[in-house]
């Protein structure tokens, strides 16, 4: 949120804190740590090979020379090995008296004590025919002849060291390559994928500064980001359409509820600036009265739809049959149809509802009123006789039920709505000009189409030639009883 | 006529200052005792020890919710009418209002004369007249167990809903009754009709009622409602 904090990381230390980069760092340590293991293994294994075949040389060549001893005494060793040890190699020779004198041999020194025990050890040696005193190690092997002689016998380790070495620079060289290969796509990884988290940051910033109509940048490959981004993409669609509505409405209610207040004012202020005798203040302020009664109205009636919109009305639900609603419906607005020179006929059936019978009410209530209102035949097409003028006078409400839907109709014949008009009129807030003007606050077509859709239905303004039939559609409550699926307002536009 | 017979002794449990003087003054100014208490608490106390014909109160109130006002004491046996005075003004806010304990709803802004005719109604309740079986005003009557009113020597033949309108406005008769009651008590509807639907209904009644008598009984009362009374005499200026 704070753009201050955001500015003063550096852009590697950024890049250091991505996830992409840390899950990185944490596959190389693993590969690392794998990778070693392989190769200390590997060594390990080399060395004891090594080892063992050495061991087998030694022991080989002590059997044969024990033999030579045996057979030929002191004298026949001694040439066996004077002979060996001039051979060029890595052998190492040597046979001692019992007071530890060389007799024969190619061992110029040896770590002290190695002589003294019979058996294996590792010793530092130096060649007789070397002169600097460079060591190398052996692995030799001493045997007790008879006569307290002893026979020593060794081979060079250079060979096993100098393996080891490779396998060792081996790893080194290896783990390098792998830390450093690991470390660069670990950069690019995370720079990739910070570079669209950046764009998409960059995207919601705007969005936050007040553009709405910014999106966020969906690539083609459709991988997760991707498919974040055109989820997101969805979801601010969604917030500037309701946006864009409340704009709409806010306009509206100013529309709704200034022009009376200003009529208002106009009213108070004239009878202010005129002199006028004590009946002419009183016709003035029952007039205000009037004007704020109207003003109340159509503040409850914004209320009113407001609430059925955002599904509050939804703890009031129970099961009812819509033909009786109807049925009262009609009862009530007979009389006010036939003062207005209209007939107002009921056709029901049964027709079972789960619903806010006091909204559903209202709402055929204001389908009612509109169809009194408007329903009257329009005079530039005089009917030819009685028969049609008796149709064209008559307001027909319907309660029917068909398949899952119930069907709460009112039919009109009057001037109707343009079918240009006619879908823009059941709009939320949406008012025809036309009906503006009218007395009313013209938020009848609104509430009636909020209570449908929170009812899970809708309202249908369909053309009855002529005329106009305003249909609430709404879902029957099922033979079992149960109620309607609970509907989620919000999605009925999908 | 004396207005010492029909003078309630009210409390007004309301906040906000400025509505609050309003009222008392235009509950006194036609003759009515008018209390005032700014808060839930203070309300609850004097409710409790006094003796009033009926209660008006917010729903919002600091320290002590409206509605808890109510329960309270409802559930020490007070049963004072009460009416709910309520900035919610839905459907739903009415049903828990009156499942609380309420005996009426107004929401908010609301005009005095309709706050005015709802007090009256329900504070003549409360002296208990609805237990009559016969109501007559003049030469009216209307019998509730047999259906029949009659006008006169004349037997009047009524709709039934024609019948429960007049029922309703007999029941009270004397005092105003507002459209907003008749649509709620006779008819059950909580909305707000946008036409004059009411105002037929009971034309057509008064058709039938008052047609061809000398003395009409059903009388219009600007900018409030009806009333049903005997004679030109208001209960009040």
């Amino acid at each position: 949120m704070d753009g201050k904090s955001d500015d003063s990381v550096t852009a590697l230390g950024k890049l250091f804190r991505t996830t992409a980069f840390r899950l990185t760092l944490v596959y190389l340590l693993l590969f690392a740590l794998f990778a070693a293991s392989l190769l200390g293994y590997f060594a390990w294994n080399t060395r004891r090979l090594i080892t063992d075949q050495i061991a087998a040389t030694v022991s080989e060549e002590i059997g044969l020379l024990t033999g030579v001893f045996n057979r030929r005494g002191l004298r026949g060793l001694v040439g066996a090995i004077e002979n060996r040890a001039l051979r060029p190699g890595s052998n190492l020779y040597l046979v001692t008296t019992p007071a530890g004198l060389a007799v024969a041999g190619n061992v110029g020194s040896l770590q002290p004590g190695v002589l003294q025990t019979a058996g294996w050890a590792e010793t530092a040696y130096r060649r007789l025919d070397e002169q600097d005193q460079a060591h190398h190690y052996a692995l030799v092997r001493v045997t007790d002849l008879s006569n307290r002689f002893r026979l020593l016998i060794g081979r060079d380790l250079e060979e096993r060291h100098r393996i080891i070495g490779v396998v060792a620079s081996a790893a080194q060289w290896s783990l390098l390559v792998v830390v450093v290969l690991g470390l660069c796509g670990g950069i690019f990884v995370a720079r990739r994928v910070l570079r669209r988290i950046d764009a998409m940051t960059g995207t919601t910033k705007r969005i936050m500064a007040g553009d709405l109509s910014g999106r966020l940048p969906v690539g083609r490959s459709g991988d997760e980001l991707d498919r974040l981004a055109a989820n997101l993409n969805a979801m601010l669609e969604r917030i500037e359409a309701l946006m864009n509505g409340l704009r709409e409405v806010s306009d509206n209610i100013a529309h709704d509820l200034k022009t009376p207040l200003t009529r208002l004012r106009n009213r108070a202020e004239e009878a202010l600036a005129k002199s006028g005798n004590e009946n002419d203040y009183r016709a003035v302020l029952e007039q205000t009265i009037e004007e704020s009664d109207s003003l109340i109205r159509t503040f409850n009636a914004l209320l009113m739809i407001a609430r059925a919109e955002s599904g509050h009305a939804c703890d009031n639900m129970a099961d009812f049959d819509a033909a009786a609603v109807t049925q009262g419906i009609h009862e009530l607005y007979e009389p006010l149809a036939e003062d207005n020179g209209l007939r107002l006929q009921v056709q029901t059936e049964f027709a079972p509802l789960h619903g806010n019978r006091e909204l559903i009410s209202q709402a055929l209530a204001n389908l009612v009123e509109n169809a009194i209102k408007y329903g009257q035949p329009s005079r530039a097409a005089q009917p030819l006789d009685a028969n049609e003028a008796a149709a064209d006078s008559t307001i027909l409400i319907e309660a029917r039920h068909r398949g899952d839907r119930v069907i709460l109709a009112v039919t009109d014949h009057g001037c109707g709505i343009p079918e240009a008009d006619r879908k823009h009129a059941v709009e939320r807030f949406v008012r025809l000009e036309a009906s503006r003007t009218l007395a009313g606050s013209g938020l009848g077509l609104s509430l009636a189409s909020a209570v449908a859709t929170l009812h899970g239905g809708d309202l249908i303004l369909e053309d009855a030639s002529p005329g106009l039939r305003a249909v609430l559609s709404l879902p029957a409550r099922s033979a079992s009883g149960l109620a309607a699926p609970a509907v989620d307002v919000q999605q009925t536009d999908a | 006529m004396d207005n010492s017979r029909n003078q309630m002794r009210l409390l007004i449990i309301e906040d906000d200052r400025e509505s609050a003087d309003y009222l008392v003054k235009a509950f006194r100014e036609v003759g009515h005792v008018a209390e005032l208490a700014g808060d839930g608490e203070e309300g609850l106390s004097l409710a409790d020890g006094g003796d009033y014909d009926v209660l008006v109160i917010d729903r919002m109130l600091p320290k002590r919710d409206g509605l808890s006002v109510i329960g309270c004491l409802r559930d020490k046996g007070i049963q004072t009418p009460v009416l709910i005075l309520s900035a919610l003004g839905q459907v739903d806010d009415r049903v828990k209002g009156l499942r609380a304990g309420g005996d009426d709803y107004l929401p908010k802004p609301y005009s005095f004369a309709e706050l005015l005719a709802r007090v009256e109604v329900l504070s003549r309740r409360h002296v208990g007249r609805a237990e009559e079986t016969v109501y007559r005003v003049g030469d009216l009557e209307l019998d509730r167990l047999s259906h029949r009113v009659v006008r006169g020597v004349e037997e009047l033949t009524l709709q039934p809903r024609e019948f429960r309108l007049l029922e309703y406005l007999m029941k009270h008769a004397g005092q105003v009754v507002t459209r907003t009651m008749l649509l709620e008590n006779v008819w059950d509807y909580h909305f707000d009709p946008q036409t004059n639907v009411i105002d037929v209904h009971i034309s057509r009644l008064r058709s039938k009622i008052d047609k061809g008598f000398e003395q009409p009984l059903l009388h219009t009362i600007r900018g409030a409602g009806y009333m049903i009374r005997n004679g030109v005499h208001s209960s009040r200026a």
